[in-house]
């Protein structure tokens, strides 16, 4: 009997891997999930979200995102030890206002794909779900060092979930720095 | 800038740090023209609340001039403002319905980790108050960035002194939340545990609500005085068992509310990963939930607890078979300051509130670590502290 027979919590809640694999659709090491309620229109929200340059507002460890057609995403990211990782990633899926799912291409550093949902829920906007499933470089051990400089996908996932969310309901996102030069993690600084 | 500035257990500082900057659109920068000691503030002082680092600026009830606007900003320079010790966005599903410190956005996105560890969701963001509510530096300084500035800070008329309105940051709108969540109808009889700022600003609000009496319970003669100058009734709890003298005074039925503002000494914001912390917060907890007990079992069947006080961690042999047999309702949080800013500003300019007989002292913002000292051991005779910056530092004499 699988998990999703017994019980409505989402494969990424689940304690079984072959459940959490199978969500992603695809023998992925590491799956991971992150949700939100974001005050705004699910239209409102895909639509940033499908302008891929956006998110370099909202992520932060986003070195740049370039767009060489709408369906194509050359995405370069800050990792532990002052290098950089780079894939290209492909969009396999978009249903406006509601879904958008991308792939990373052959060759990739990090082989990943994910999907983000817009879920309308009156009275409160937008339920907004992302799952992504990676192969973290140089395996496990890597996985665990970037744990350690806090750039381990779940809880990065997590952060720019409530980032977007900061974002979109406020038009800035919270930080607590005292002066600019305090700030420079902050994506929107000036 | 000059700015009080934490760095350990009775370690506070004055030292001169970088001046704030406007750094999102909605910041203003407020030029400190008052600011005040809080009795949650010696909870940091006595190194109780986990998260804080070497260096972090104190202080949540402050007000002044503002004197520089980010793009995003209602706020003028040249005006006073009160600003309230919540930081709130004020476009959250919380804050549209004024639910403001349970903001889900004024806390930065990586600081909502702990709590939402620690509580299973994540707080708003605080000033001044360690870096589970989010590291904001606080008001106990000359100059603070103050955060969704079109949403906080309330703006002053001139001519109201700082001393009538400085408490609208916290204690004031703390105290009448307090008796709001008690559901007081006439003729009600109401009990308060603690008589420090909190307690005796919700015997304010009771009043104003309609209770028919007030019951007040301390043990520093002075506080109790000052209880009773507002017209409640007063129990020293050193003096007598304060279930029975409480029964006796309600014919045997109980106080119809009861309000717990006592927790702030015993209990901090203690989260499940300081391993360290978490081992004082459970023996505090077995130790110090005495008043809590307390209200619950003198509370009459079917009445209403409110809690104002602060607990953090976990509590030890809470009555829950008292709580649930009795038919009791509780309320409790942080408070909404927003929400009740506007309506107490109108009620102190028409003279139906006064704060200021609370303060006891005033002193240069440079006599900061003398004020904690003070506020610290001789709880009787300091009721409140306010500071002043730019004023040159005194000398503080220390009562016997």
């Amino acid at each position: 009997m699988s998990v999703s027979d017994t019980m409505n919590a989402p494969a990424t809640a689940a304690r079984d891997a072959e459940a959490r694999a199978g969500e992603a659709g695809r023998d992925e090491r590491s799956v991971t999930s992150a949700v939100v309620t974001i005050a705004r229109p699910a239209q409102e929200l895909y639509e940033f979200w499908r302008d891929f340059p956006n998110l370099a507002r909202v992520m932060e460890n986003i070195d740049s995102i370039e767009t060489p057609d709408r369906n194509r995403s050359i995405w370069t990211v800050k990792a532990p030890g002052g290098r950089t990782v780079q894939w290209e990633s492909v969009v396999t899926a978009d249903e406006p206002g509601r879904l958008i799912a991308w792939q990373s291409v052959e060759g990739a550093e990090i082989r990943n794909s994910g999907r983000i949902e817009f879920h309308d829920v009156p009275g409160r906007g937008t339920v907004v779900r992302a799952v992504i499933a990676y192969d973290p470089p140089g395996g496990m051990l890597a996985q665990l060092a970037a744990k350690l400089f806090q750039r381990e996908p779940a809880l990065q996932a997590r952060r720019d979930l409530r980032r977007f969310k900061q974002f979109m309901e406020t038009g800035e996102i919270s930080t607590s720095a005292r002066t600019r030069a305090e700030a420079t993690d902050l994506p929107t600084a000036a | 800038m000059r700015a009080l500035t934490w760095h350990g257990k009775h370690d506070v500082r004055m030292e001169t740090v970088d001046d704030p900057e406007i750094i999102n659109p909605r910041d203003a920068i407020i030029k400190v023209t008052s600011t005040a000691i809080c009795g949650s503030d010696l909870h940091l002082y006595d190194g109780f609340i986990p998260t804080m680092k070497s260096g972090d600026i104190l202080g949540h009830e402050f007000m002044g001039e503002v004197v520089e606007t980010g793009s995003g900003s209602t706020l003028k320079k040249g005006q006073r403002v009160v600003v309230p010790f919540v930081i709130a966005c004020g476009s959250c599903y919380f804050c549209t319905k004024h639910q403001y410190s349970c903001c889900d956005n004024s806390n930065p996105a990586d600081n909502q980790d702990i709590s939402e560890f620690g509580y299973g969701n994540r707080m708003s963001g605080l000033f001044g108050y360690s870096h589970m509510t989010g590291g904001y530096a606080g008001g106990q300084a000359e100059y603070v960035r103050v955060p969704y500035s079109d949403v906080g800070p309330i703006v002053v008329p001139d001519g109201v002194d700082d001393d009538k309105v400085l408490f609208l940051s916290d204690i004031l709108p703390t105290g009448w939340m307090a008796a709001e969540n008690a559901d007081i109808e006439p003729g009600d009889t109401v009990a308060v545990w603690g008589c420090g700022p909190v307690g005796l600003f919700a015997i304010q609000s009771a009043m104003l609500m309609g209770a028919n009496r007030i019951i007040a319970i301390d043990h520093f003669p002075h506080r109790l005085e000052l209880a009773a100058k507002f017209g409640a009734e007063t129990i020293n709890f050193n003096d007598v068992k304060v279930y029975d003298a409480l029964m006796e005074m309600t014919g045997g039925i109980g106080p119809d509310a009861v309000i717990d503002s006592v927790g702030l000494e015993a209990h901090g914001l203690f989260v499940d990963n300081v391993v360290d912390q978490i081992k004082v917060s459970t023996f505090l907890g077995t130790d110090r939930i005495h008043a809590l007990r307390q209200v619950i079992l003198a509370c009459r069947k079917g009445g209403r607890v409110s809690v104002p006080a602060v607990y953090g961690g976990f509590v030890d042999k809470f009555p829950m078979g008292a709580f649930m047999e009795k038919g009791l309702t509780m309320k409790t949080g942080q408070t909404h300051v927003q929400h009740y800013t506007p309506a107490l500003l109108n009620a102190i300019i028409e003279d139906k509130i006064d704060t200021t007989f609370l303060i006891s002292h005033r002193l240069p913002l440079e006599n900061a670590p003398d004020g904690y000292k003070l506020f610290h051991d001789h709880q009787n005779e300091t009721t409140k502290i306010v500071l002043k910056p730019g004023m040159e530092k005194i000398q503080v004499e220390m009562p016997a």
